[in-house]
């Protein structure tokens, strides 16, 4: 087999340098595998380890610094048959962590090769997230300051089901790379190797230190049995196939006809858990019932339990153009929250607007006509409120009539939320 | 008429689905959020793939690897996360990969107001990315606009090969409206022109797939998925036909070229716009966005007054369709730019405006610009 080298364009890197040994145990793994060049996509990263994909003739992606294994992602959920393999060095791994965290803890079928040589070789021998305390470096001082990373303790900890760490000399290099390509889930090789160009040198370090190192920090060579499970891609496509078909958007048919075709703004202020929003969605349905176009916005604070919640809808013949408020042709109070954020607005209406008030609730003074309602008289509970409300509005047959927010109700509830709504209309409009 | 009520965000992820969409990925953020969980609800259950990123990098990251791979994808946020986003935009440029990007905005600067609305992040989209190369923005005005351009938004990102944004507002993304989906004019869904299988290796590097290479008198390469039955190439590094860097000045000259080309020399094929114009008018009103909608009131108040007001409502941003903007300016002694920020769009129509007068009513306090406010900046 002629591997899956690419012949014209042999490894261009230093003299000594580890990544070259790798690139042909990488061959050599892949040769392993049975696989064909079309089913191999490489995935590197920045940094002198960024050229890796250049000398295969695989499938090859080589983007941004720290972000191969984004791209690994993408491309093993959109093509499970693919074996993707990232290539990245100590750097990717420094900037990228939040990624390398992530595939640990995702299991997607990804195999992450770290090229960790302990420095910056590309830029010049800066220190990176694995150079030891006491390495020399062209980030001077500052390699002291930080205490290296051990990847594959952080790895295990992050939930990756396999790892493994070995010498780019190890004897067994294309073996072990193979098993971790193999393997049917998230693993993570650290392949520690020498960086003539910058590092090795300058530290004089040699194969037998790196070997000890290794040896040192006690690492799993293989799965990670706590931490064995399923699959990401397989358990998402599980799952997936187990979800139903998503519907429509809520539609309506007219089916009455619109006391006015003209624009009409109507403030809804209230607060957390009166469902403001929701009879704010009603009504649109309403006046949709009524053949009218209507909006919506909604506004409320990021407490969704507590404070303000208000809704402005507008109602309109013809398409609606400007979607904020202009002057409310009717306000409905239920709440000193809504009120307290709103009021201005009810000070300044017009004799000709409308404002529903719960009797519970001040509000400032104003030349529109005020309805005020015993809604706790009338028994309607706090959740109510709100639908009481348009009820009362539709007595009022100025915004919208009692048939236009019964099939506002019929489109948005169904059972026996429905039956409580209507319920909730009968009663307000017998008081 | 059966209308329906829905949200824009909600009509952008329905548009999404219709122009094929097979693969999103997202980060929550307000005002977007929400197209992330339309999609959830939609992409899934048909055997698309809808996932949540560990962050707005990895989130596009994912949808390059899947666009590379074949898939037609999106992804949504709001300015914060386009910050977030710039390297791998620059990278869907200069790797032309087919992408969707959706900008919900929101107030800025920085993380700003979440929960209100802006047009804040026009000029970053357009200029946000290294080496400052053309892209596509397009700019909704209402919830059926957003459907509409959405399913634009997948065409031309499949037809020309790079990313395509779709500068929506948190007052339209989150703003909910009856819309007659039947009604609405959809344009038929494009799919990217994919490369003839090259030769196998085994008949040597001439015979290697050119991923970047353009067919005679072309300026979009076809494309070559990651797949089975050929070998494809990408990279973020300066590179030529063959996928390989290269330090080539003459080289790196052609291929900015094209890719600015491609772009800037195609605009007038997907220049989307509206107006209520005529030559005797004296004034043009220009806007985009949801300002078009107080900006259409404000015409009509102002055409009651007696003014000579022209309006032009743009919906393709970048590359600024100049043909469609000069032809506006025609017979007008003002243009009056209307934007939900301190002036970016003004300084194109400037540039293109010559000697005519150029004022701005610009507004950036997360609130619509009001009709009247519109009205009273015409009127000086
Ligand atoms: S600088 Fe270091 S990592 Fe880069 S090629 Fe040279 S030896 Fe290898």
């Amino acid at each position: 087999m002629s591997g899956f080298l690419n012949q014209g364009r042999p490894p261009v890197f230093c003299p000594g340098c580890a990544h070259e040994v790798v690139v042909r145990g990488l061959d050599q793994a892949l040769q392993g595998l049975a696989v064909s060049a079309d089913e191999v996509v490489i995935v590197s990263d920045i940094g002198c380890s960024g050229l890796f994909d250049t000398f295969f003739d695989t499938h090859a992606f080589h983007g941004l610094h720290g972000r191969a294994l984004t791209y690994a992602t993408g491309i093993k959920m959109a093509r499970p048959e693919m074996r993707v393999i990232v290539i990245m060095g100590d750097g990717g791994l420094g900037i990228g962590g939040a990624h390398v965290l992530s595939a640990c803890r995702r299991n997607l079928e990804l195999t992450l090769l770290v090229q960790n040589n302990f420095n910056y070789g590309m830029t010049g021998g800066q220190c990176s997230a694995t150079t030891p305390a006491d390495g020399r470096t062209a980030s001077g001082f500052l390699a002291e300051l930080e205490a290296p990373l051990d990847i594959c303790r952080v790895a295990v900890a992050a939930g990756a089901s396999y790892v493994d760490r070995l010498s780019a000399t190890a004897r067994d290099l294309a073996e072990r790379l193979a098993t971790a390509i193999r393997y049917p889930g998230f693993s993570l090789v650290d392949i520690w190797g020498l960086c003539p160009g910058r590092y090795t040198r300058r530290n004089g370090l040699t194969l037998a230190q790196l070997d000890e190192g290794i040896d040192l920090l006690a690492a799993p060579s293989g799965p990670v049995a706590s931490s064995e499970r399923e699959e990401y891609g397989r358990h998402y496509r599980r799952l997936a196939a187990t979800l139903p078909s998503p519907g429509e958007p809520l539609a309506v048919d007219p089916c009455c006809t619109a006391s006015t075709r003209e624009r009409r703004d109507i403030l809804l202020l209230g607060s957390a858990g009166q469902y403001v929003n929701t009879a704010g969605e009603v009504l649109c349905l309403a006046g949709m019932s009524g053949g009218l176009q209507v909006t919506q916005k909604n506004d409320y604070p990021i407490t969704v339990l507590r404070g303000h919640s208000i809704a402005e809808v507008v109602f309109s013949g013809e398409p609606v153009e400007y979607t904020g408020m202009g002057q409310p042709a009717a306000v409905v109070c239920l709440a000193k929250e809504g009120v307290a954020r709103r009021g201005r607005s009810i000070a300044g209406l017009p004799e000709e607007s409308v404002v529903i008030r719960d009797s519970r609730v001040a509000i400032p003074e104003t030349r529109a006509r005020v309805v005020e309602v015993d809604f706790a008289a009338l028994g309607v509970r706090n959740q109510n409120l709100a639908t009481a409300a348009l009820a009362v509005l539709a007595g009022e047959g100025v915004l919208l009539t009692r048939p236009m927010l019964e099939a506002g109700i019929g489109v948005r509830y169904a059972g026996k939320m429905r039956d409580e709504a209507l319920g909730v209309v009968q009663r307000v409009l017998a008081r | 008429m059966t209308r329906s009520f829905l949200e824009g965000n909600e009509a952008i992820a329905r548009g999404a689905m219709a122009a094929g969409c097979r693969f999103f990925a997202g980060y929550p953020i307000t005002p977007a959020t929400s197209i992330y969980q339309q999609m959830l609800h939609l992409l899934p259950p048909s055997g698309g793939v809808c996932m949540q990123g560990e962050d707005e990098i990895a989130s596009i990251g994912f949808c390059l690897g899947a666009s590379m791979a074949g898939m037609k994808a999106m992804t949504a946020t709001s300015g914060p996360g386009i910050s977030l986003y710039s390297e791998q935009i620059s990278f869907a440029i200069a790797g032309e990969i087919p992408l969707v990007i959706i900008d919900v905005q929101r107030l800025g600067p920085s993380t700003g107001s979440a929960t209100k609305g802006a047009d804040g992040d026009i000029a970053f989209l357009r200029w946000g990315n290294s080496g400052g190369l053309p892209v596509i923005v397009l700019a909704p005005v209402d919830v059926a606009d957003c459907y509409q351009l959405t399913v634009t938004a997948f065409n031309l990102a499949e037809r020309y090969r790079c990313p395509v944004f779709v500068a929506s507002n948190k007052e339209i993304g989150l703003t909910r409206e009856s819309v007659d989906l039947a009604a609405l004019a959809v344009p038929p869904v494009e799919e990217r022109l994919l490369a003839e299988p090259a030769g196998s290796d085994a008949e040597g590097p001439a015979a290697r797939p050119r991923p970047f290479a353009p067919l005679p008198g072309g300026l979009v390469p076809p494309f070559i998925p990651i797949a089975r039955g050929h070998l494809s190439r990408q990279t973020s590094s300066s590179h030529g036909e063959d996928g390989y860097i290269t330090t080539d000045p003459a080289l790196l000259g052609q291929v900015a070229r094209r890719l600015a080309d491609k772009l800037d020399g195609a605009v007038d094929s997907f220049t989307f716009f509206g107006s209520d114009w005529a030559e005797e008018d004296d004034i043009l009103l220009l806007t985009y966005g949801v300002t078009a909608r107080a900006a259409r009131t404000a015409q009509r108040l102002l055409r009651a007054a007696g003014q000579r007001v022209s309006l032009l409502v743009l919906k393709t941003l970048y590359p600024v369709p100049e043909a469609c903007i000069l032809r506006h300016l025609l017979g007008k002694r003002e243009v009056v730019v209307v934007e939900m920020n301190l002036g970016q769009y003004v300084h194109e129509i400037k540039r293109l405006a010559g000697t005519l007068g150029v004022r701005l009513v610009g507004q950036m306090n997360g609130e619509l610009i009001a009709p009247q406010t519109i009205v009273e900046g015409v009127k000086g």
